[in-house]
């Protein structure tokens, strides 16, 4: 039987490492992701778990020796944030480009400068063109739930690319909800052993990996990591669906909440959907025709999701806690792509919020509904909103 | 042809080749004589972590490999790192590493990505305690890039980024003690050791394999594309460089020191012998000289004094 217990975010990510039982965790301490390595160091130390624990030097380190070890043929898994991540940047290419298929958790936490450690989304947007698979999760139990079908995914061999989980810095990494814990029995069915074909340094069989790939080479060697991204949409769903009938918990690319007769939408991922799907019943009880889409995946964008979902609406309105300097958020831009070829569509509108911390309530949301009447209404000036600034300290 | 069992009985060098022809190296490279030696020494079972350097070139670019045991390339600054999450997911699958019969996972990096930008790596790796060795091949800058300087040049130095000129700028720091940082982490065994003396770095590496816990080797290796020297010098070049004890050759074996070479009962070789077959030294006055030779025996002195109280 599946047993219930209150945990923290992290303990959930550390919870769900324990679950999928990876052979070498190596970790770096950082705000607000710390808890996720302590735990596991707990786990190890009361011979919970069996797993190699390396105290690396860095976050570099950390995944530079998850890289290794991956290589050699384990299951692998590390966690980190924010400026951690940042650091670990040039190795997530290595990581995705040779396949191996590592599992990170991700406390999502703003970047400096200024110093911040609360929580945005900045952190994760920035490696999304690392090839990373990228998953959002709304609260702990999505957070535990999404690091297992990470490893379901990450080591499928139609895939074979490395995951993120993200979960927002302190709303959900250091706060307290009940998770439901599954069967141990029932987790290793649903993973099972990760026995690679592709990667695994033995000198029975010595072969290089990484090597200098030339221009006659390097695209194709790309092409298969893009290759690979597509086939992810497949296999993800397909977790889903075996997750769902396993454990009773239904996952979908995008989740839609009220969207049928939706004038506006407001996609948004992370805790902030909570906050979001909450705000729609009070204005739908006010009368208005609004409606919420949660993104799950990120990484692969699900282009079919966000596309059927602009086919029911007039606005979609994107609720994003990231910004990409000269543009606008990164999710708006993605939302672009996506419905840039398509006949008819919806407005779409860019509100930059919850940076670094700074709370998302209600009247942000109502102004964010405002902008999007009015647009309706009399179109299209502006597409980019920060919402909530304090212009009074400008 | 086949060597008779009467000459491979003298011979402490294994006559199997696991690095095999085909690499890219340029000739006279003494990275790749390294690489021959260490493969001789270990053979197959082993597994090797090559940063991005001058050896991702020599192994040669998919889908060649010169390589007879698998190996894996990666960062500039991570060898450290990937040599410990290897030997740790090894120990996880349940193989014996190290030791006479265990896999031996090789760090094999440059001193660009040992002493400059893989340090704190390879901090890590020896403070944590891997079961693996990591060599340090020691061609005193940055070739793979075309020659620049690195903590590990020596003073007076040419590179393409202290080249001389009407201002004199050339290499004005002395050569960095990587080794004596390694021993700092008060690991079972470093050593350095030289392409000059095969014998040696055989018998050093054998004994890497044999000691649990971290190891290190700094293998001096000459560079004739970038220290300007003739490709038929390579080794009468790092023969010199241990003969004028600018290049020592000794181990630290559990807290003691032990010179193997040059001679500590008579006067090391003069440095101008070292420093005259070299372009990258052409430029260094008389004065130079004189510092960068008063430099190498005062670290002489201090080595031999070690030698004397930890010996």
């Amino acid at each position: 039987m599946p047993t219930w217990k209150v945990m923290k975010g992290n303990e959930a990510a550390a919870w769900a490492a324990k679950l999928a039982k990876p052979k070498v965790v190596a970790a770096f301490p950082i705000t607000p992701s710390t808890l996720v390595p302590e735990k596991i160091s707990e786990f190890v130390a009361n011979g919970e778990m069996d797993a190699e624990f390396i105290k690396v030097e860095s976050e570099h380190s950390a995944i530079s020796a998850c890289v290794g070890a991956s290589a050699a043929g384990v299951r692998v898994f590390t966690a980190t944030a924010s400026q951690g991540l940042a650091l670990m940047h040039e190795i997530l290419f290595i990581a995705a480009g040779m396949r191996l298929p590592i599992v990170m958790a991700i406390g999502n936490r703003a970047l400096s400068a200024p110093i911040n450690i609360w929580n945005d989304w900045q952190d994760t947007i920035s490696e999304r063109d690392t090839g990373w698979l990228q998953f959002y999760a709304e609260n702990n139990q999505e957070a535990l739930d999404l690091i297992l079908i990470a490893f379901k995914v990450a080591e499928d061999e139609r895939v074979l690319l490395p995951a993120m989980t993200g979960f927002d810095a302190f709303i959900l990494t250091h706060t307290v909800e009940p998770v439901e814990i599954p069967d141990q029995e029932v987790v290793d069915e649903f993973l099972g052993e990760y026995v690679p074909k592709h990667a695994y340094l033995d000198p029975k069989r010595p072969i290089t990996q990484g090597a200098l790939g030339f221009p006659a080479h390097y695209m194709e060697a790309r092409y298969t990591v893009w290759e690979a991204m597509e086939n992810a949409r497949e296999v993800i769903k397909e977790a889903f669906e075996e997750f769902e009938k396993k454990f009773g918990r239904k996952y979908q690319m995008v989740e839609e909440y009220k969207t049928e007769d939706a004038e506006i939408i407001l996609v948004t991922m992370g805790s902030l959907a909570g906050t979001v799907k909450e705000f729609v019943d009070k204005k739908r009880e006010e009368g208005l025709k609004i409606g919420a889409a949660k993104i799950t995946v990120y990484r692969p964008f699900p282009i079919e999701e966000i596309k059927a979902l602009a086919k029911k609406t007039k606005v979609l309105a994107i609720l994003e806690k990231d910004i990409s300097f000269g543009l606008g958020g990164a999710v708006f831009g993605d939302v672009g792509r996506t419905l840039i070829n398509e006949s008819e569509k919806p407005i779409v509108l860019d509100f930059i919020l919850g940076l670094g911390g700074r709370d998302v309530t209600f009247a942000n949301l109502e102004e964010v509904i405002e902008i999007s009447e009015k647009a309706m209404k009399e179109g299209v000036e502006e597409d980019v909103f920060w919402i909530g600034l304090r212009k009074e300290i400008l | 042809m086949e060597i008779p069992e009467s000459v491979k009985k003298r011979v402490s060098i294994p006559f199997e080749e696991h690095f095999y022809a085909g690499h890219t190296a340029c000739q006279g490279c003494g990275a790749a004589l390294g690489l021959r030696y260490v493969l001789k020494a270990y053979g197959k079972k082993t597994i090797f972590s090559i940063p991005a350097c001058c050896s991702t070139i020599i192994a040669g670019p998919w889908p060649y490999s010169a390589f007879g045991a698998p190996l894996f390339h990666t960062a500039f600054e991570t060898t450290g790192a990937v040599i410990g999450g290897i030997e740790a997911a090894l120990k996880a699958k349940g193989y014996k590493v190290k030791g006479e019969d265990g896999i031996m996972v090789v760090g094999w990096a440059g001193d660009g990505g040992t002493a400059d930008i893989g340090l704190q790596a390879l901090s890590g790796f020896l403070e944590r305690g891997h079961d693996a060795v990591y060599i340090m091949y020691d061609n005193e800058a940055y070739m793979n890039t075309g020659i620049q300087r690195s903590s590990s040049t020596p003073y007076g130095a040419w590179t393409t980024n202290t080249p001389g000129g009407k201002k004199h700028f050339l290499e004005k720091r002395h050569k960095k003690s990587v080794i004596d940082i390694v021993i700092a982490h008060d690991i079972p065994y470093a050593a350095t050791a030289s392409i000059a003396y095969p014998e040696d770095f055989i018998r050093k590496l054998k004994k890497a394999q044999k000691i649990k816990g971290p190891s290190f080797i700094q293998l001096y290796a000459s560079c004739p594309t970038g220290w300007r020297s003739p490709t038929d010098k390579s080794i009468e070049l790092a023969r010199l460089a241990v003969q004028t004890a600018y290049f020592p050759l000794y181990e630290y074996e559990n807290g003691k020191y032990k010179i193997n070479m040059p001679s500590t009962k008579k006067e090391p070789k003069p440095l101008i012998e070292f420093l005259k077959l070299q372009g990258r030294f052409k430029y260094m006055t008389k004065e130079d000289i004189e510092i960068l030779q008063e430099w190498v025996l005062k670290r002489w002195e201090l080595l031999k004094k070690k030698a004397e109280i930890f010996g």
